[in-house]
């Protein structure tokens, strides 16, 4: 029965003041999507990283007149550098072949190159490769050394989007849900004042205090469920529509999301949702009923 | 039953104290009047009694318990105890008679069961016998206090608070009413009731407490409003 009574009151609740709740739900929504976006593009770096970083390589371009002398020096030299892991010579055909297939859809620019113009490379894997820096000082300025490359440093800069992308999205979650608790402050507010006689008489009668919170707290959490469900729903769309639609090409690129991991975030949307409007209707209430 | 010790009580912002080193018992069993001018300080007393407020000094004791110690989890259990009526009835406007006091009952946890069995048996009590479904507006305002009453009383309490109950009451009904707490007084249950209405006091003579500036200025077994 005491349940029962419970969960009615929730019911009416909800009802009673509903344009405000869909409001509170909305802006729940909107924030707990933006979370969710931003904890996607979070474990998509750390899978990119873990990805990438393995494969790794630091280039090192040879002048068009290095001589085989100093080609040779130069490899026995990288070889035995405890830094390095392994060394592979690129030559200039090697070059030009992979030239030919990753641009095999443009024949133009193909017939435009010839593998002349492409220059001898080592292609050097790191034990570690944050220590590009101590490669770079070693070896920049050799004798037949062209320019040296870190393909980590190009990474860098895509990472370093993805993540202002993820701080943008996870300022906006931060400020939609201010936005969001706010709401579910009023609403609870709102709620405890249409039922301050009810209220008053449970306390004077000795209603145990969870048992007066409980209507207005499982009122906000439900909101922030039903908040967490939609935003769920906003999120997978956004991955149907964008990531596996428009976006495809760049999504195959950045190593694509599973809905394994998208399917991840509705729990973690939804805990977030019901927790923090849990507590934030315990709160104001504790500050309203003085139960 | 009740124990107030050198008790004090000053509102924040409020220039003397509500009551200033108050000490009184009070026996089980007992029905007593707390009288005085308005703003001399006895409703706090039913103020006190039911933890809703804390003294400045001294202790309060009700039922062998030390209210002013009590943790804050514990005070529904207290209450449960303690009967409560007051001037303005605290009715919900919403619901019948019946469920005005059904609710004080499943609020506390008792089944629907024991309130059907329990509740009219009250509500005949109170003399609301084929009343149960009207809803407040629909009862006279001494019928609104006999629910009132109802609704205090169905838990059969130790102690019944009334803080002027027949404030809003013409004089007739008011008699009626103090015939009805004086009946839950014979139970064994002590009553306590707050109030300025003279005639009503001369009537029951009954032990009288007459407070004045926050002091108790009389005392007296079977006074009268003086």
């Amino acid at each position: 029965m005491r349940m029962k009574y419970v969960l009615s009151e929730v019911m009416v609740g909800l009802w009673r003041n509903v344009t405000m709740t869909v409001a509170m739900i909305i802006t729940m929504a909107v924030s707990l999507t933006m979370l969710g976006a931003s904890g996607l593009i979070f474990t998509q770096v750390n899978d990119m990283k873990a990805y990438y970083y393995d494969k790794i390589e630091v280039s090192i371009f040879l002048d068009t007149n290095v001589t085989p002398d100093q080609k040779n020096s130069l490899e026995a030299s990288l070889k035995s550098d405890p830094l390095v892991r392994e060394v592979i010579y690129e030559s200039k055909q090697q070059a030009y072949d992979k030239f030919k297939t990753m641009y095999a859809d443009t024949p133009a620019l193909i017939d435009a190159v010839k593998p002349d113009q492409l220059p001898e490379s080592f292609r050097v894997r790191l034990k570690d490769p944050e220590k590009y820096q101590q490669i770079y000082a070693a070896y920049n300025g050799k004798d037949g050394i062209d320019t040296i490359l870190d393909q980590r440093r190009l990474l860098e800069k895509i990472f370093g989007i993805l993540g202002s992308v993820q701080t943008m999205a996870l300022v906006a979650a931060i400020i939609m849900a201010v936005a969001a608790l706010l709401l579910v402050g009023n609403t609870i507010q709102v709620a405890a004042y249409s039922k301050r006689r009810e209220v008053a008489v449970m306390k004077l009668v000795g209603a145990s205090n969870w048992f007066i919170q409980a209507p207005f707290v499982l009122e906000a959490v439900v909101a922030g469920l039903l908040g967490s469900v939609i935003g769920f729903a906003a999120l997978a769309l956004g991955k149907w529509l964008l990531l596996d639609g428009s976006l495809r090409d760049l999504t195959n690129l950045l190593t694509p999301i599973g809905w394994g991991k998208v399917l991840i975030m509705l729990p973690l949307m939804a805990a977030v949702g019901s927790l923090v409007s849990a507590a934030t209707a315990w709160v104001t209430l504790r500050f309203y009923l003085r139960v | 039953m009740i124990q107030l010790e050198q008790v004090t009580k000053t509102y924040p912002k409020a220039s003397r104290p509500s009551l200033d080193d108050v000490s009184v018992g009070i026996e089980k069993g007992e029905f007593v009047f707390f009288i005085g001018p308005s703003g001399s300080g006895k409703s706090t007393i039913i103020k006190l009694l039911l933890h809703e407020i804390q003294p400045n000094k001294g202790r309060v004791h009700v039922n062998s318990r030390d209210v002013t110690a009590m943790r804050s989890w514990k005070v529904p259990a207290f209450r449960r105890q303690i009967g409560c009526v007051f001037q303005d009835f605290r009715l919900l406007p919403n619901r019948t008679a019946y469920e005005n006091v059904a609710f004080a009952l499943e609020v506390i946890g008792k089944t629907k069961a024991v309130a059907r069995r329990v509740v009219p048996e009250v509500l005949e009590l109170v003399g609301l016998g084929g009343k149960e479904h009207r809803y407040p507006h629909e009862l006279s305002g001494g019928e609104q206090q006999r629910v009132a009453v109802a609704r205090a009383f169905v838990n059969r309490p130790l102690i019944l608070l009334a803080d002027e109950p027949t404030g809003n009451l013409d004089p007739d009904t008011s008699i009626e009413i103090m015939r009805l707490l004086d009946r839950i007084n014979r139970t064994g249950t002590t009553v306590v009731m707050v109030t300025h209405d003279s005639n009503i006091v001369n009537q029951m003579r009954r032990r009288v407490i007459e407070i004045e500036s926050g002091r108790i200025v009389r005392d007296q077994a079977r006074g009268v409003y003086g």
